[in-house]
C-alpha cells in the first residue's frame, strides 16, 4: 500500500485487514512497542489539528519509531511560496512516511506525484479524511460487532463534512445500510455524493431536517460540527452553527444500542450531560484511532506481518 | 447560400445549432492560416438546424475536445475531393486543461501550473468532475 488519499483506495479486504491488526494491537499494545523502530514519520499540517497529528504521533511513538514535521503552514517553506510537490518532495528524502494535512482539496494528490514514500491525506479541505473514515469503522466494528445491516444518520454540517464523505463512501460498499441525512438545507451532502454513489448504486436514503423525527430508526448517530473555516461568508456560519445540539431529551427514545459517534472537536452539538452516557462512544473513537492509525502505519511500511497475532 | 467543397481537410458535421464558435474556440481554429467556413444555422431533417465548420487543409482534430463538446458530430476527412474517413466521436474518459475548476478550495486554484483535469464520472449525465476536489464541470 502507497497511498491513502481517499477511503477507497482501501478495498473492503484491506479495510477488513486493517481492522483485524488494530484489534490484534489493542489485545496487547506491548508486542507492537518496536515494529517501527529506526522509522520515521513526517507529519505535515499545512492546516491546524489537534487530535488527526498527536494521533499519528501517539502511533508512531507507541511503535517505536520517529517523528518529524511541522503543524502550521507559517512555519513550513509554504509562507515562501513553495508547491505542495516541492515540500513533499523534499520531506520524502527526510522520512519514511508521511501524513499530511492541507486546506485545499487534492493537494495529496497533487503531492503524491513526487512522494518517494508512502503517503497518507490526513484530511484535505471539505473534501477527505480517510484515516478518520478507518477511526470511524473500528469503532463501529467494536461497538457493533459488524459493518453491515445498519442504520446510521449522518446529522449537522454534510456538506464540508469531510469525514462524513469519507465515511459514507466507504460503508456503501457494505449490504444492507440505510443512510439517513440529517441537515439544514444549506449544508445538505453534496449533489456528486448523491448523483455518482447514492443515486447510481441504488443505496437507500433520504434527507430530513430534525434529528427527532428519525432516532428510534438509528442504529448510529454521526454528528460533525458546522466548521467555521470552510465558510466564505462569517454570517452563514453564524446562522447555522446551532442548528443542531444533541441532547438527553432528543435521544430520549433511541434504541438503547444506539451509538452516537462525532469525529472531534465538538463545540456544542453535543451537549455535555451525553458525556456519561453509555451511548456516547466519541472519546473511544479518540482512542481507537491511535491504534488504528499505528496498523496503517505498519501496513504502509510493509511490516503488518511483523508481529504474530494473538489466537482467538 | 453555395460554400465550395473542400479539397483536403476536414468537415465538421451536425454541430448543435449556435455552438460552432464555441467548437472553432476550443480547437483553437483561429490560430490556422488555411480558410475556415463557420456555417450557421443550416437546415437539418435530423436536427432542424446544425452549424457545419469546414476546415480547407490537414489539421489534427483534438477528438477527445471534440467529444467532451458533442459526442454527435461527425468529422469527415476529406482527400482528394472525397470522404475517405468519418470517425465516430465519443465521450472521452478524461479531459485536460479544456475546462478550469471552479472551486475556491481546490488545489488548483492555488498551484497555477496544475493541469485542470476532469475525469468522466457519470456517463449517462454526461457529467465531468475535477480529478483533485471532484467538483462537477459548469459547461459552458
Amino acid at each position: 500500500m502507497k497511498y491513502l488519499i481517499d477511503s477507497m483506495d482501501l478495498s473492503v479486504e484491506e479495510i477488513d485487514d486493517l481492522i483485524d491488526l488494530a484489534q490484534d494491537i489493542i489485545k496487547d499494545k506491548s508486542r507492537y512497542q518496536d515494529v517501527c523502530r529506526h522509522k520515521i514519520l513526517a507529519t505535515l499540517f499545512f492546516e491546524p489539528s489537534t487530535r488527526t497529528r498527536l494521533s499519528f504521533e501517539s502511533a508512531m511513538l507507541s511503535l517505536g519509531g520517529k517523528v518529524l514535521g511541522f503543524s502550521n503552514a507559517n512555519s513550513s517553506s509554504a509562507t515562501k511560496g513553495e508547491s505542495v510537490t516541492d515540500t513533499i518532495w523534499t520531506v520524502s528524502c527526510y522520512s519514511d512516511i508521511i501524513a499530511m494535512r492541507h486546506p485545499k482539496e487534492g493537494a495529496p494528490l497533487v503531492a503524491l506525484k513526487r512522494s518517494k514514500v508512502p503517503l497518507i491525506n490526513a484530511g484535505d479541505g471539505g473534501h477527505n479524511h480517510p484515516t478518520q473514515t478507518l477511526t470511524d469503522l473500528l469503532t463501529i466494528k467494536r461497538e457493533k460487532g459488524r459493518l453491515d445491516n445498519l442504520t446510521i444518520g449522518f446529522c449537522g454540517d454534510l456538506k464540508f463534512g469531510r469525514t462524513v464523505h469519507s465515511l459514507l463512501k466507504a460503508l456503501s460498499r457494505y449490504p444492507h445500510m440505510k443512510f439517513i441525512f440529517i441537515s439544514p438545507r444549506e449544508l445538505r451532502i453534496p449533489e456528486y455524493l448523491k448523483q455518482d454513489l447514492l443515486d447510481a448504486k441504488n443505496l437507500d436514503y433520504r434527507e430530513v431536517e430534525k434529528v427527532e423525527d428519525v432516532i428510534e430508526e438509528l442504529d448510529i448517530i454521526y454528528m460533525t460540527r458546522v466548521q467555521k473555516e470552510r465558510f466564505f461568508n462569517e454570517q452563514d456560519y453564524i446562522r447555522l452553527k446551532d442548528t443542531y445540539i444533541l441532547d438527553k431529551k432528543k435521544i430520549e427514545k433511541s434504541k438503547k444500542d444506539l451509538i452516537i459517534l462525532h469525529p472531534l472537536p465538538r463545540v456544542n452539538e453535543i451537549a455535555t450531560e451525553l458525556d456519561d452516557d453509555p451511548r456516547a462512544k466519541y472519546f473511544d473513537q479518540v482512542q481507537n484511532g491511535r491504534y488504528v492509525r499505528m496498523a496503517l502505519i505498519m501496513t504502509m511500511l510493509g511490516l503488518e506481518n511483523e508481529v504474530d497475532r494473538h489466537e482467538d | 447560400m453555395k460554400i465550395d467543397s473542400i479539397i483536403n481537410g476536414i468537415v465538421l458535421d451536425h454541430i448543435t445549432a449556435g455552438k460552432a464558435m464555441s467548437v472553432y474556440n476550443a480547437l483553437g481554429l483561429d490560430k490556422l492560416d488555411c480558410s475556415v467556413a463557420i456555417i450557421k444555422n443550416v437546415k437539418s431533417t435530423k436536427m432542424g438546424k446544425k452549424d457545419i465548420l469546414k476546415i480547407d487543409n490537414d489539421f489534427e482534430v483534438d477528438l477527445d475536445v471534440l467529444g467532451y463538446l458533442d459526442p454527435n458530430i461527425t468529422v469527415s476527412i476529406i482527400r482528394n475531393g472525397v470522404t475517405v474517413e468519418k470517425k465516430k466521436l465519443t465521450l472521452p474518459k478524461r479531459i485536460v486543461n479544456v475546462e478550469k475548476c471552479k472551486n475556491p478550495r481546490c488545489i488548483t486554484s492555488q498551484e497555477q501550473d496544475l493541469d485542470h483535469i476532469f475525469y468522466l464520472a457519470n456517463e449517462k449525465e454526461r457529467i465531468y468532475r475535477c480529478m483533485y476536489c471532484e467538483s462537477r464541470v459548469n459547461k459552458k
